[in-house]
C-alpha cells in the first residue's frame, strides 16, 4: 500500500533510479574505495548474527574484501541488519542509521528483514525493514550461509561502484515517507537529535 | 642556521616518506596478522584505500571546533616529530637536546586527540582518553630511563650524534646496552598501542575509545596520525639502538637514498616484531599494564642505566 517510493529494491531489471547525479572522476574513485573498504556496523539482535563469525574468521575471511567490524555508527559504512527486528529495537536501528556518515549502505540479512520470515504473524516484529530505513540489498534465506553473505557483499560492491547503491540518497529524498512509517511504530523522545544531513 | 639543499629536500620529503611508509607498514602488518590467523588478509594497500574512502565520505559530523583542532593537532604533532627523527642518518632538525624535545613532542599528538575527543561528550571516549593517559604514564617511566641511559652512554643528547656514534655494527647500542634495548622495546609495545597494551582503543570494551565519535574525515585524520606515529616511534627505536640505518657512508645522495631504505627496513622489522607479540596476546587490564611497566621494564632499565653510568666512570 504505502511502499510506493521504494522502487524495486531487489528487482534486477528495474531499480527505480531515475535521477542519479552525474559522478566525476574523483567521486567514482571514492566510490571504488568505499566498495573496497566497507566497515560494518552489525545490528545483531536477530539469529543471523551466528552466521557472521565464520564470515569474519579464517574460513571465509571477509577482510579480503577490506571489510571489518566497527565499534560505532560514526565509523561504519554498512549497516548489517541480521534477522528480525522487534518493534522495540527498530528505534535503535533508525537512530544508528542516522548517525552513520554518507554514503552509507544497508544490507537486509535474512528473510525476516524482507517479510518477517518465520515471524510473519508476530505482533512484536517489524515485517519489512525497507519501510523504515532504505535497504540497498536484501539477502534471502533463513539463515543465509556465509557463501551467500559473501555473494551479497560482492553484489553490493558492484552496486556501489556503478552508483546504484543509493539508499542514503533515497532516505533524504523520501524522508517524509520513512518518517511517517517510523512514527507509526515508535515515538521520538525530546532527546532525539536528528542528524543534520538528513534534514537537508 | 643555513640549511643545505639536502636538508631542505629532506624537510619536504620526511613527512611524505613517513606517511607512505606508515600506511604500507600497517597494510603489511594486517597481512601478517591475517597469515598468523590462517586467513588470506586484505591487500597490502588496504590502509591507503581506507584513508581515501574516509576522506571521500560526503558528511563528517563534528561536535565543535575543538574536535577539528584535536584532529589537526594530532597530525601536525606527528609531522613535527617526523622532522626530528633522523631518516637514514640525516635529521632535518638537529641540535643538542633534541632527543628530549622529541620525547615531549611524541606526547603532543595523543594529547591533541584527547583534546578533540574530550569535546565530543561521549563517555566511552572519556574512558579511552583516561586509559591512554594512564598507559602513557606507565610506559614513559621505563622509556625516560632508557633515554637518559642513551644520553649517558653516548655523552650527547642529539639524535644525529647518537646515530653518528653507532657507525659500525659493533657500536650499535643494542649490543652495548642490551637490557635498555629490551626495556625500550617493551615500552614501544605500549607506545604503539599494540596488544597487550591496546586498552585505550579496545573496541569491545569502550567502543574504540577516543575515536568513538569520529567519522569521515576526522577518523581519516586520526588514521593518518596513527600510521605516521607507528613509523616515528619504531624509527626512534631504530635510531637509538640499531644505528639509525646508516649502512652506506660517503655522504652522497645515492648513499642517503640507500640509507633511507635501510632505515625503513629496520623500522619495519621493529614494527613487525611488535605485531608478532600483538597477534598472540590478549589484552591486559589497565592495572595490570601499569603494574607490568613499573615492574620488570623499569627494573631492567634502571640496571641498564647503572651499567652505563658505571662504565662511563671506568668501573668496567
Amino acid at each position: 500500500m504505502d511502499d510506493e517510493p521504494r522502487g524495486g529494491l531487489l528487482d534486477q531489471s528495474g531499480m527505480e533510479i531515475t535521477n542519479l547525479p552525474e559522478r566525476g572522476f574523483l567521486r567514482k574513485l571514492a566510490d571504488w574505495a568505499s566498495a573496497r573498504s566497507m566497515w560494518i556496523l552489525y545490528y545483531c539482535t536477530g539469529c543471523g548474527a551466528v552466521e557472521l563469525p565464520p564470515v569474519m574468521t579464517s574460513r571465509y575471511d571477509m577482510e579480503r574484501y577490506g571489510m571489518g567490524p566497527m565499534a560505532t555508527p560514526r565509523q561504519a559504512d554498512l549497516l548489517l541488519i541480521t534477522g528480525y527486528l522487534s518493534v522495540k529495537t527498530l528505534k535503535r536501528v533508525v537512530r544508528s542509521y542516522e548517525q552513520m556518515q554518507d554514503p552509507k549502505y544497508v544490507l537486509g540479512h535474512g528473510s525476516c528483514t524482507i517479510d518477517g520470515g518465520m515471524y510473519w504473524d508476530s505482533y512484536a516484529t517489524v515485517k519489512d525493514v525497507g519501510l523504515y530505513v532504505p535497504v540497498d540489498l536484501y539477502l534471502a534465506g533463513c539463515m543465509p550461509r556465509p557463501e551467500a553473505i559473501l555473494q551479497a557483499v560482492e553484489r553490493l560492491q558492484g552496486m556501489i561502484m556503478d552508483g546504484t547503491a543509493d539508499g542514503w540518497m533515497r532516505y533524504k529524498r523520501d524522508y517524509k515517507f520513512y518518517r511517517e512509517n517510523q512514527d507509526k511504530v515508535f515515538k521520538r523522545g525530546p532527546d532525539w537529535a536528528l542528524e543534520e544531513p538528513v534534514l537537508k | 642556521m643555513a640549511w643545505s639543499t639536502t636538508t631542505w629536500v629532506m624537510a619536504a620529503l620526511a613527512p611524505i616518506i613517513v606517511f607512505l611508509a606508515g600506511h604500507l607498514f600497517l597494510g603489511i602488518a594486517r597481512k601478517i596478522t591475517a597469515r598468523i590467523h590462517r586467513r588470506r588478509g586484505p591487500p597490502v594497500m588496504q590502509q591507503f584505500i581506507d584513508v581515501f574512502k574516509l576522506f571521500g565520505k560526503r558528511t563528517s559530523t563534528t561536535h565543535s571546533w575543538v574536535q577539528d583542532m584535536g584532529a589537526l593537532f594530532a597530525v601536525i604533532g606527528v609531522i613535527a616529530c617526523s622532522l626530528f627523527i633522523p631518516i637514514g642518518g640525516d635529521p632535518v632538525l638537529s641540535f643538542q637536546g633534541d632527543v628530549i624535545v622529541l620525547v615531549y613532542l611524541l606526547a603532543i599528538a595523543p594529547l591533541g586527540m584527547a583534546l578533540g575527543t574530550g569535546s565530543t561528550g561521549n563517555p566511552n571516549s572519556a574512558i579511552g582518553v583516561s586509559r591512554g593517559l594512564m598507559l602513557m604514564l606507565a610506559y614513559e617511566l621505563p622509556f625516560a630511563i632508557v633515554i637518559v641511559t642513551i644520553i649517558v652512554h653516548f655523552k650527547t643528547a642529539s639524535l644525529g650524534e647518537i646515530v653518528e656514534a653507532q657507525k659500525g655494527f659493533l657500536d650499535w647500542a643494542i649490543l652495548s646496552l642490551p637490557l635498555s634495548a629490551i626495556a625500550a622495546d617493551l615500552s614501544l609495545q605500549g607506545m604503539l598501542g599494540e596488544k597487550p597494551f591496546d586498552q585505550p582503543v579496545a573496541p569491545s570494551e569502550v567502543a574504540s575509545g577516543p575515536m568513538v565519535e569520529f567519522g569521515g574525515k576526522y577518523l581519516g585524520m586520526l588514521m593518518i596520525w596513527h600510521a605516521m606515529s607507528v613509523v616515528v616511534e619504531a624509527g626512534l627505536f631504530v635510531n637509538l639502538f640499531l644505528g639509525g640505518g646508516v649502512l652506506f657512508g660517503g655522504g652522497t645522495t645515492l648513499a642517503l637514498i640507500g640509507n633511507i631504505f635501510v632505515w625503513l627496513a629496520l623500522t619495519l622489522t621493529v614494527f613487525i616484531f611488535s605485531i608478532f607479540i600483538n597477534s598472540v596476546f590478549g589484552r591486559f587490564k589497565m592495572g595490570q599494564a601499569l603494574k607490568f611497566y613499573w615492574g620488570f621494564p623499569t627494573l631492567i632499565a634502571l640496571i641498564g642505566l647503572s651499567i652505563a653510568v658505571l662504565s662511563n666512570l671506568g668501573v668496567f
